[in-house]
């Protein structure tokens, strides 16, 4: 965990201080809703279908047992008993009046919580790996480096109207769980070749109705010069990015116009004026903000104890939760739990408020009070002792949250789509149900293996549907809700995007065609484990095509 | 529209003249970008200060070289959302060593005054009179800064290191 000290305290503060005076101002009509819409933006909060929406923050995704019990609090008080965690690790309420938003503010950041730059043309909510400081294949704890660039850029007074939002994603394990590729700034960071540890740094990624997978223009970049190289691409952005054309303002498409090459001169030219000044970063700073991440008071543990074993034996509903929700742990003894928000015909991605304190109390007495948040819209407990594990599930099994679906294909990525969203063309959420209701047969979702399905209800792609599995995209054609499907994309470090299965259905048939995927990947898979994705990749989408529009 | 300087509304002593018209001796004032770069020889030897409005999409290393003479650079906000002057104001003080009056123009609003003050600005010409007399509570609203500008506010970074006191640590730092 990150710990606040006064400064970070005082600015979150003055934050709600400063937002109940321009709900004030735009209530008396002071401020026109023009003037107002980016200054609520920057406060995550967004005028949707039905009401208000605010979004509140989760910086790489962690959250304390208080933290996880004050977003209840703000659930049963200002909202209807529940709230949305998002693909950016962030969360959602959907039906605030902004009358009591400050108030709800005010709550929040009693507990270090706010909504600053989750919205707007500014920087937006920092992502890393959900598993950083606990991962077995990470090289260092990447939280460190996205609470510094997080610290950087909250307020920054340069960048906050940029030509379009701006989304920076950080990994620094073996294995991309950030998705950095698919980002405006993907930073990974890497060993080279004198053993010394710094970030490639990949730019102009994103999904959007532009998709593009970044592009590398910085192999190493040593970690002293992290702030001012960002610095230097945003700096760049802000003064050549398009501002004419909303579509076409993210830096992907300058990126994309200048090409990459041209792009990277203009940031080593910016950068090689700043790199030395104010923004190098220098040891005691890094250690400073570094020794405010706690780490648990580990025990010498061995792994696998008696009482796993014994329980594993005995409870083969425990035996399937443990082989696909429990992860390895950095430490021996301990284990990474994945807490599955994608239960049978339920939205993707919801928490009730019981749900989050009854997490946020077994967060307290198995997880050292600690929480994680994944893009892929689970929650983690990150330290359980394996010891623990038995009596973890019976309370998780509970509370509904131990569906053993972790990267099957009920484990379903979606926006809040049509029923939430003034944007949407189609639904999500009744898609994804009922998809989790076909393949509710856990024995068959197994057989399918690893199979990630991501549903947008627009082609501002929030469910990341480019590099899903499988992904579904809601469009709208003479007043009805069609989906058109790819196969093939992924996000992890072979991201691409997918490639369009055939003409888009109807939504009476949508699950339809995912269940004539499913089979047809097992019609022509060549082994057991041979994933979906490897299936795709060999083949090609020609026969899943054949096979689903056989009969359409 | 009001303009403050110095925390204060003020009179303004420029002038504008605008595209051909005839620059008035013993006047401040400020033309347009195109004019000072066609005229800059004669432009240099007036007594009057001579300012200039420097629009946001052109480059602001083209002004480096009249920067030792221009009494005032104007930079263009045309709607509060456009953020590109504030790069350029950056630039202007931090790399150019700028130290003439630099003044926010077009959609100068309340809640961008202190974002402005930190990228450089040091004159405004605040859109709602309301918003000008409520400058000073505008850019005293926040008393932490994350991030080092050349305006001389501490950052967090340096504050912190200055304070002195590092918290425990229960796992040593690799760096």
């Amino acid at each position: 965990m990150y710990l606040y000290d006064d400064f970070d305290r005082t600015l979150v503060e003055e934050r709600v201080r400063e937002f109940r005076d321009q709900v004030g101002r735009r209530l008396s009509g002071e401020l026109t809703e023009e003037e107002f819409k980016p200054l609520r933006l920057m406060n995550g909060v967004y005028l949707q279908l039905h009401a208000y929406m605010l979004r509140i923050a989760i910086p790489y995704g962690t959250l304390s047992s208080d933290q996880m019990r004050m977003l209840a609090h703000v659930a049963r008080k200002y909202d209807r008993n529940y709230g949305h965690f998002t693909t950016r690790q962030n969360i959602q309420f959907n039906w605030i009046k902004l009358e009591q938003l400050p108030d709800a503010m005010a709550d929040l950041a009693s507990a270090g919580l706010h909504g600053m730059q989750t919205s707007g043309n500014c920087v937006r909510n920092i992502t890393t790996d959900q598993w950083a400081g606990v991962a077995p294949d990470e090289i260092e704890d990447a939280r460190i480096w996205a609470e510094l660039l997080r610290q950087h850029l909250t307020l920054h007074p340069e960048f906050s109207f940029l030509p379009r939002k701006f989304k920076i994603a950080l990994t620094a394990a073996a294995h991309d769980r950030a998705a950095v590729r698919v980002h405006d700034i993907g930073l990974r960071m890497h060993r080279n070749g004198a053993g010394e540890v710094g970030f490639e740094v990949m730019v102009g990624g994103g999904l959007g109705r532009t998709p593009f997978i970044a592009k590398t223009i910085k192999p190493f970049l040593p970690k002293r010069d992290l702030l001012s190289y960002v610095e230097a691409i945003m700096r760049t952005y802000n003064q050549y990015g398009r501002r004419d054309n909303i579509y076409k303002a993210r830096i992907k498409i300058l990126v994309h116009e200048l090409g990459a090459e041209k792009f990277a001169r203009e940031v080593e030219d910016e950068w090689q004026s700043i790199k030395d000044g104010a923004l190098a970063l220098d040891a005691a700073v890094v250690a400073e903000i570094a020794a405010r991440f706690r780490y648990p008071d580990y025990e010498t543990l061995e792994d696998e104890p008696p009482e796993l074993s014994k329980a594993r034996n005995r409870d083969p509903r425990f035996r399937a939760w443990l082989d696909n929700s429990v992860f390895n742990h950095n430490r021996p003894g301990y284990a990474i739990v994945t807490l599955s928000l994608k239960p049978v015909g339920e939205p993707p991605g919801d928490a009730t408020a019981p749900q989050m304190d009854a997490i946020a109390d077994l967060a307290d007495r198995y997880s050292f009070g600690e929480i994680r948040v994944g893009h892929e819209q689970n929650l983690v407990l990150p330290h359980v002792a394996q010891r623990d594990l038995p009596a973890l599930w019976r309370a998780l099994d509970a509370i509904g949250v131990a569906t053993p679906n972790i990267g099957l294909v009920s484990d379903i990525i979606a926006c809040p789509g049509l029923d939430y969203c003034s944007l949407a063309n189609a639904r999500s959420i009744p898609v994804a149900e009922e998809i989790t209701r076909r393949f509710e047969d856990l024995d068959l979702a197994r057989s399918l293996g690893r199979l990630h399905i991501n549903i947008s209800g627009c082609i501002n792609a929030c469910g990341h549907h480019h590099i899903g599995h499988v992904g579904i995209l809601g469009v709208e054609k003479n007043g009805e809700e069609f989906y058109q499907v790819t196969i093939g994309g992924r996000a992890d470090d072979a991201a691409r995007l997918g490639t369009i299965l055939g003409p888009a259905v109807p939504y009476g048939e949508i699950a339809d065609v995912v269940e004539d995927i499913a089979a047809a990947y097992l019609e022509l898979r060549e082994r057991p484990d041979e994933h979906f994705i490897q299936t795709v990749e060999r083949l090609g989408v020609e026969p899943f095509k054949e096979r689903v529009y056989a009969a359409r | 529209m009001p303009l403050v300087k110095a925390g204060r509304i003020v009179e303004d002593p420029f002038v504008r003249v605008l595209d051909d018209a005839p620059v008035p001796e013993g006047v401040p004032v400020i033309l347009p970008a195109a004019r000072l770069l066609a005229d800059a020889r004669e432009l240099v030897l007036r007594q009057a200060p001579t300012g200039v409005v420097w629009p946001n999409d052109r480059r602001i290393a083209e002004l480096a070289p009249y920067l030792d003479w221009i009494a005032l650079v104007a930079l263009v906000f045309p709607s509060f959302r456009d953020g590109r002057a504030y790069s350029q104001a950056r630039l202007l003080r931090e790399r150019h060593r700028f130290r003439g009056e630099l003044r926010a123009t077009g959609q100068v609003l309340r809640d961008q005054l202190l974002f402005m003050q930190r990228a450089g600005f040091d004159a405004f010409d605040v859109t709602k009179p309301g918003d000008a007399a409520a400058f000073a509570e505008a850019v005293d609203r926040y008393s932490v800064f994350y991030q080092p500008t050349g305006d001389g506010r501490m950052s967090t970074l340096k504050a912190r290191l200055a304070r002195g006191v590092l918290p425990q640590s229960q796992r040593e730092f690799v760096s």
